[in-house]
């Protein structure tokens, strides 16, 4: 018996959230009496693999071939279902990017299992996985139990911590048949336009400093991007400020944008409307600037600061850089 | 060509907060519901698509009677016909049977090029139901798509948002395609349309007519089951305003606070 992990891949970078959840179920497969499995797939993936090792992993099953260079759900879901075949997994696991999200959905599909998407916390009752979710965005809390002998589940980023590195710790590299993906991918990557370098990732980010209809136009955005670049953070936005054209559609925060958790959110001129919550409302610490103090935003902030973000998030850059 | 657009209702954004555990565990019982609002985006690139190559647009909806209020969304926006998809044997279906629902459905209006569904419900939250989908109809899955970049000669090109930038991926068609946001701005429903949608009548397709085995859909083919439902915990406290006699005074209140929170 084993639980089995995907470890996302992209250019040999790993997200952390495929840590994560390999910490989590290294809990499971202790409490099962199981194995620790992982799974990469690519076209050079021996460094991600040793990654996994010292992430926690007992074995690796490592899928290596020139046609799983890019990721494509179809042949992924195929190696996947292999590697949880072979490893005797009952529980599979991959985080809940937007790759791990259609590939977890992919596998429980192709397989006859079933899935709970996105889930936010993850339990063992009885031997059996119990996945907490957020349905109605955010407003319904729910858990997710299974009919099938294998449990599929994504998992949100930030729902765990990151486990402890053992750079020294080794374990049973398996090489897994490639062949069982040849010919299933349906599509062709033709290229990535990468976003610039040091951007940091919404999802995965420990703070996010995000403006609104209040930074009034897209130089608005140079204060909040000076904010974010002095606390490391990503810089995120609400729908009114994406409408206006005045920052692209991948920094949206809520019920049509991105949902994020971080432990500090920074909202800047935005009013708090239910649909921006819906992305953020989780976050461990809110801090709201804006100059209306009848803003919902501060039914939900903890702090909060009644004025003019051109005045106070300069002040606040300016103090942090200060103390270092 | 041929589009075919999944659509399904969904309560309104702006009363999801109000939503009970109750309201919830029935399925929806005594709420007002509207389109999906991700499957407008559907819509929208469905009519697209047919304004530019021609060629047809059909929307189906898996759902009692009584659902009818997406099909109708449709055609007040210019979708000519709408067919509604039902059984008894679908109750309690999860959302790999629904896709599988969707794809007989599909596979029943015959040749088809682009299957379009919305990325997600606002009640599920699920998006798996275009993923099943697709793997039931062993076409290309394209989610997260923010542009179609070409479209003929039997293959598509589309930019995906990813989280490392803009993928731009070419599949042969047929694909099915869940959109974000940003591929389009959805149509108001015309005058014209909305009086058509008010008389529209939709074909209703069964289990036999689709040649689905009621044993595999429904409660009883189900892999996964909700329970245990919850409203989250409300954030505790109320919000600490910064007071102060200077700018600097607050911002430092500030980030003491956020120190004393360990959160910078
Ligand atoms: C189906 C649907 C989905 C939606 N999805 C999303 C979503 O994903 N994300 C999202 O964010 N919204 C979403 N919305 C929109 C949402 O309802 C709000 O319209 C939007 O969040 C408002 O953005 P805002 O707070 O920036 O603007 P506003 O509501 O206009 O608020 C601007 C705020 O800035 C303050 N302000 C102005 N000037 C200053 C200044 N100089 N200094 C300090 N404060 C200032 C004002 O007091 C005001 O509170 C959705 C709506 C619908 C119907
Ligand atoms: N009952 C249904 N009938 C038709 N389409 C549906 C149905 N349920 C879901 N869909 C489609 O699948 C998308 C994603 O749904 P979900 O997987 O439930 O998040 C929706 O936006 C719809 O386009």
């Amino acid at each position: 018996m084993s639980v089995l992990v995907w470890i996302e891949q992209y250019k040999g970078h790993v997200p952390n959230v495929s840590w994560e959840v390999l910490g989590k179920a290294k809990e499971f497969a202790g409490a099962l009496d199981g194995t620790l499995a992982a799974v990469v797939a690519g076209d050079n993936v021996a460094a991600v693999a040793q990654e996994a090792f010292a992430y926690g992993a007992d074995k690796v099953y490592a899928y290596e071939s020139a046609e799983l260079a890019d990721f494509r759900v179809e042949p992924y879901a195929k190696v996947v279902s292999d590697a949880a075949k072979t490893a005797g997994a009952t529980i599979v696991l991959a985080g809940g990017t937007t790759r791990g999200r259609d590939l977890a959905a992919y596998v429980a599909t192709l397989n006859g299992w079933g899935i709970a998407p996105d889930a936010t916390g993850l339990s063992l009752v009885d031997g059996k996985l119990v996945a907490r979710r957020e349905v109605y965005t955010g407003n319904i809390l729910a858990d997710v139990t299974f009919h099938s002998d294998v449990q599929v589940a994504s998992v949100r980023g930030r729902s765990f911590s990151l486990p402890e590195k053992d750079g020294g710790k080794q374990g049973e590299l398996i090489s897994g048949d490639a062949a069982v993906a040849e010919g299933a991918a349906k599509s062709v990557v033709e290229g990535v336009s990468e976003k610039e370098s040091g951007e940091v990732s919404l999802t995965d980010a420990n703070i996010v400093v995000s403006g609104g209809r209040g930074v009034k136009g897209p130089e608005g955005f140079a204060p909040i991007r000076e904010l974010a670049a002095v606390l490391g953070a990503a810089v995120g936005a609400s729908r009114a400020a994406v409408d206006a054209g005045w920052i692209p559609y991948d920094h949206q925060v809520g019920q049509t944008g991105k949902t994020v958790r971080p432990d500090l959110y920074i909202a800047n001129g935005i009013s708090g409307a239910i649909q921006h919550l819906a992305g953020m409302g989780s976050s461990k610490v809110i801090v709201a600037i804006n100059k209306d103090p009848d803003a919902p935003i501060f039914q939900v902030a903890n702090y909060g600061i009644v004025g003019d973000l051109f005045t106070y998030v300069p002040a606040l850059t300016a103090e942090l850089k200060k103390r270092g | 060509m041929k589009y075919i657009v999944c659509v399904t209702q969904s309560p309104d954004t702006a009363e999801l907060p109000k939503v009970t555990v109750d309201q919830a565990e029935s399925g929806n019982q005594g709420l007002e519901l509207i389109t999906n609002p991700w499957d407008e985006y559907a819509i929208e690139e469905g009519l697209r698509l047919k304004e530019k190559q021609g060629g047809s647009v059909l929307a189906i909806t898996v759902g009692p009677a009584g659902t009818e209020g997406a099909l109708k969304s449709a055609v007040a926006m210019g979708v000519p016909k709408g067919v509604r998809v039902w059984d008894d044997a679908f109750a309690g279906s999860d959302a790999l049977a629904i896709g599988r629902i969707l794809a007989a459905a599909v596979r029943k209006e015959g040749d088809y090029d682009v299957v379009l569904t919305g990325k997600t419900t606002v009640d599920g939250n699920g998006a798996l139901v275009p993923v099943a989908l697709a793997s039931a109809l062993g076409a290309a899955l394209l989610s997260q798509v923010a542009k179609i970049v070409a479209i003929g000669d039997g293959k598509i090109t589309v930019e995906r948002l990813v989280e490392e930038g803009r993928e731009k991926v070419t599949a042969d068609l047929p694909v099915v395609i869940a959109p974000v946001k940003e591929i389009n701005e959805p149509r108001y429903a015309s005058f014209m349309g909305i009086r058509k949608a008010s008389r529209a009548k939709f074909d209703v397709w069964d289990a036999a007519a689709l040649g689905i085995n009621a044993g595999s859909v429904g409660a009883a083919g189900a892999k996964v089951a909700w329970g245990n439902l919850s409203k989250p915990p409300a954030r505790e406290g109320s919000v600490v305003l910064m007071e102060g006699e200077t700018v600097e005074e607050k911002v430092t209140k500030l980030v003491d606070a956020l120190m004393a929170e360990k959160v910078i």
